[in-house]
């Protein structure tokens, strides 16, 4: 599986998905540059990490969406390639029409970090298969603006299509209330685009693959890609 | 521009004392021009001089074998081994925080995060240790909101995990909060980079964010008091991009990779001024700066302007000529501002050029050395009594007393804080926020880094030398409880006015108390940075020398936690325990009574206890370790057993007042679980090291349940500890 990270100025997780992907799968990824216009030939995976590309001055994403690169990740993904965006990704992803819906800032109005509960909708994708279906996993978030909110048909959408990826729950599994950690609405996480192919999802499964730093649960997600 | 007349006004107004300004005269042997007025105001101010404090900061322990490099230059340097130095530092950023609380409080950040990467290291942790007013003061919510909120603002877009701090609260920092700020990175110990010149007519590069008006005379503004109009020094509050310094991070590491780089400083406190002629001094050699190539964000600025701006995300460096494109090229790549500003000459002058004027021109070394030093007068602060557990009647249940001392200001749970910060990205904080101390794996390991930040300002105030040791005490003991060896330290030393010989003697007992602790234990001082005038309308903060310590953990697997792991383990003390009430947050928070002498450092017991444990960890035969502080043993035991999720009985405790034995805040002491078996061998080694070792009790159970009190049930002891702060915060 080959995979390639883009790094935006203000990406500051492109490290941290590059030790994931390299150490579950083995390969290690290739770093491309915000600037260049194509994607290493061959590439199967396209990975946008997380961080504060332009520093997310405008609006979280918008100048990113609109970079150089993002032509070639969008021609990747009509060609049916896979693609990966972490948190800013998942912001980038959206601001790039790649996904639909937006990121608004978190309910309360303040940045979190903490371990949180996913449950993870459906275990038949290429992100997921290593998963079970409603497995609840725990991993860590960090985002200022993870609010994830589109119109109803949308959300209906996405619901009907079975596009939901991961929910936010707490330990046992349940979803809403306190377990939801900042107003996303039907508490997504994460969501696939039509062909399953895009992954957008707010939670850093990058940051949960060793026992010695909080866990394992995000092994999950690069072992899918693996047989990618 | 019409530049003013020096009279005594504007003189004064730029911080300098009459007497000050005849050895400006004397040095240069003429009037200054108001260019050459602003360069000696930046220099010769507190913050930029140490001109109170150097003299005492001299006789503080900064050598090891370990340390690459002590005090002097942007950040200390130790030792790791296999190839690897830490460099480290904190700093204060208490003026400007309160004046405006997220711009203060996030440039604090970034500066002391450019003084780490500068020296060729790469940020892998912040910390920072926190004081606010009394929780009732009107303005303490809005600044707690703001700080908390312009830390996580810049450490968390800058990439940098933030794992640990402090959080304090006393009404005597009402109007005059701090905001202490400390970095750690990692460079390789060959390829440290300092702020030395050298080579004669050498390029001189400015590079990163454009210079603005942001931040003129801000380190005077440090140096000075303040009086009931500290809002309307607003406009000398810098702005943080965290972005730019990003691309300033990756930009001037990728150029040290290139080899051009000869010397780099970047412009903090006193921005271009004071990076500039540091630069030189140190190298023996002049400056000569052209400032009409100087990039700036606005119009028609003046040299004054320009030279005493302290826009962030701004660095200085000598080049060697040769490379100087191949390091441009790398500044287009980042999108970042790079302009040859000036060169090195062998003259020892300081020359500042701007529209084909000289604006500057000034004795290079005597700018730095000649600046004013001052024994000031200092009084030793007055002993006070010691107050016998025995006098002091318990106002309730020790029950009761536990539960409330957990929901205080300052001993409740700071989830609400650090949840605001980043901690986890890099993916090596291997302990994260709550515990002793804050575990950092080194790259893939096996090797970490430990941190902590300590200091206990009300030990302080009650008896200066004793709190000073105590803050270096306890950094060391944190560390160690983390099953570190502490290595070496920085100081952020915040005290009141210096020309108040009360206020003095404070600074002087302190950093008397931190040299003795530092040599005892074996702790060298590698930075650090000095704050005077903490003080509003005439009354002064509470002395508060903030340690930032630095531990080595051979391998972080080994590491040890505060939690609880299993029941039937046996709970241990470690060390004598006194009953010591006096200065006791007991005392304080729930007799209402904030007296007394603090509790006595006896060095030797801190280092025979400390060293007893960190072995038992180190061999594996512990598994939870909590250091005693704030709160005494009670306190100990229900984070423990907070952090583990698991309860404890505590049948046995050391002879004396039950509250005193229970609150009191005797130093040199842990609390240790072991299995029946390990604890058996424990208690022997313990007998055999001269170390004292009561075994209190088990683990186990859904409560923790104190002699001759009612169980406390987890989810009771977890709200006292959780509500606090959610619920001032308004959530």
């Amino acid at each position: 599986m080959k995979a390639a990270i883009i790094t935006f100025p203000g990406s500051n997780r492109e490290g941290d998905v590059f030790r994931a992907l390299a150490d579950v799968t083995g390969h290690k990824p290739v770093h491309v540059w915000h600037a260049d216009y194509e994607l290493p030939p061959g590439t199967d995976l396209v990975v946008l990490p997380g961080g504060f590309a332009y520093g997310d001055y405008l609006r979280c994403g918008a100048i990113a969406g609109r970079a150089h690169i993002m032509q070639a990740v969008k021609a990747h993904a009509a060609r049916g390639g896979l693609v990966l965006g972490i948190c800013n990704g998942f912001q980038i992803l959206v601001e790039s029409g790649l996904l639909p819906g937006v990121l608004m800032r978190n309910a309360n109005l303040r940045f979190v970090c903490k371990m949180q509960h996913l449950r993870v909708e459906r275990a038949d994708t290429p992100f997921t298969r290593a998963y079970k279906q409603n497995q609840v996993i725990k991993v860590c978030i960090a985002h200022g603006e993870g609010n994830y909110i589109a119109d109803a048909e949308t959300i209906a959408r996405l619901e009907g299509e079975g596009l939901v990826a991961f929910r936010y729950c707490d330990g046992a599994g349940k979803v809403g209330g306190a377990a939801n950690p900042n107003g996303s609405l039907h508490d997504i996480a994460g969501i696939y685009s039509a062909d399953r192919k895009v992954l957008g999802l707010m939670p850093h499964p990058e940051n949960l693959i060793d026992p010695l730093v909080g866990g394992i649960d995000g092994r999950g997600l690069f072992t899918s890609l693996m047989a990618a | 521009m019409n530049e003013p007349a020096l009279t005594p006004e504007l003189i004064a107004s730029h911080g300098l004392k009459p007497d000050e300004y005849q050895r400006i005269l004397k040095l240069i042997g003429r009037a200054p021009s108001f260019t050459e007025l602003g360069i000696f105001s930046a220099m010769w101010n507190e913050h930029c001089s140490y001109k109170s404090s150097r003299l005492h900061l001299r006789g503080l322990p900064t050598k090891a074998p370990w340390v690459i490099q002590g005090p002097g230059e942007n950040a200390g340097v130790i030792d790791i081994g296999d190839g690897e130095a830490c460099v480290f530092k904190m700093e204060s950023h208490n003026h400007p925080s309160f004046i405006e609380p997220y711009q203060g409080a996030a440039t604090g950040v970034g500066g002391i995060l450019r003084d780490v990467f500068t020296m060729g290291a790469r940020p892998i942790a912040c910390l920072n240790a926190l004081r606010f007013g009394a929780p009732e003061h009107p303005k303490t919510r809005h600044l707690v909101a703001g700080v908390v909120a312009g830390i996580g603002g810049y450490g968390n877009s800058f990439g940098v995990p933030t794992v640990g701090g402090q959080v304090g609260f006393h009404t005597r920092y009402d109007g005059n909060i701090l905001v202490n700020a400390m970095a750690v990175g990692l460079a390789r110990s060959d390829a440290i980079f300092y702020a030395k010149a050298t080579g004669v007519g050498n390029p001189i590069v400015y590079l990163g964010s454009k210079t603005g008006r942001d931040g003129i005379h801000g380190a005077s503004m440090a140096s000075a008091a303040f009086e009931a109009d500290a809002e309307e020094k607003r406009p000398t509050v810098q702005v943080g991009d965290p972005f730019a310094e990003k691309l300033l991070l990756e930009a001037c590491l990728e150029l040290m990779q290139t080899g051009a780089v000869i010397a780099i400083q970047d412009m903090g406190a006193a921005g271009l001024t004071s990076s500039a002629v540091e630069m030189g001094a140190k190298g023996n050699l002049g400056i000569e700066l052209d400032l009409d190539a100087l990039p700036c964000r606005e119009e028609r600025m003046s040299a004054y302007e320009m030279m005493l701006s302290e826009s962030q995300e701004r660095m200085l460096m000598v080049l060697d000529p040769a490379r100087a494109e191949i390091a441009k090229a790398v500044f287009v790549k980042w999108g970042l501002d790079f302009a040859i500003v000036g060169k090195t000459t062998d003259n020892l002058r300081f020359v500042v050029k701007h529209g084909g004027e000289v604006k500057a021109d000034l004795p290079i070394k005597e700018l730095g050395d000649e600046a004013p030093l001052y024994d000031r007068p200092w009084v030793e602060t007055p002993k006070q009594a010691v107050i016998e557990a025995r006098d002091v009647r318990p106002p309730v249940g020790h029950d009761v007393a536990l539960l409330r001392l957990l929901a205080t200001p300052d001993l409740c749970s700071k989830r609400w804080v650090w949840e605001q910060y980043d901690h986890l990205i890099l993916g090596n904080s291997v302990q994260q926020p709550g515990g002793d101390a804050a575990v950092v794996r080194v790259g893939d390991g096996p090797k970490g880094l430990a941190f902590t930040t300590d200091v206990t300002p009300r030990y302080c105030e009650a008896d200066p030398v004793e709190g000073g040791k105590q803050a270096v005490a306890e950094a060391w003991r944190n560390l160690t409880a983390s099953g570190a060896r502490p290595l070496a330290l920085t100081d952020n030393l915040n005290f009141g006015n210096p020309e108040k010989p009360e206020a003095m003697g404070q600074l002087v007992g302190c950093i008397r108390g931190i040299g003795e602790a530092c040599a005892a234990l074996d702790f060298p001082v590698v930075s650090g940075n000095v704050s005077l005038y903490n003080e509003t309308q005439g009354r002064g903060i509470l002395p508060t020398p903030t340690i930032g310590g630095v531990g080595l953990v051979k391998d972080v697997a080994q590491a040890a936690s505060i939690g609880f792991k299993q029941a039937d383990e046996v709970i241990m003390l470690i060390g004598a325990t006194q009953g010591w009430l006096g200065q006791s947050l007991y005392l304080r928070d729930i007799c209402g009574l904030e007296r007394g002498a603090p509790p006595p450092v006896d060095l030797d017991a801190e280092r025979r206890n400390g060293d007893f444990v960190r072995e038992l960890i180190a061999f594996g035969e512990v598994s939870a370790v909590h250091d005693i502080a704030d709160g005494g043993l009670g306190v100990a035991l229900a984070e423990m057993a907070l952090a583990g999720n698991l309860g404890a009985r505590i049948t046995v405790l050391p002879q004396g007042e039950a509250h005193g034995v229970l609150f009191g805040e005797d130093q040199a002491r842990y609390i240790i679980t072991a299995t029946t078996a390990n604890s058996l061998r424990i208690a022997k080694a313990a007998g055999q090291a001269g170390v004292p070792l009561v075994a209190m009790g088990v683990t186990g159970g859904t409560a923790l349940t104190l002699p001759d009190c009612e169980p406390l049930p987890l989810p009771r002891l977890r709200e006292a500890h959780e509500h606090w702060l959610p619920s001032f915060m308004g959530d």
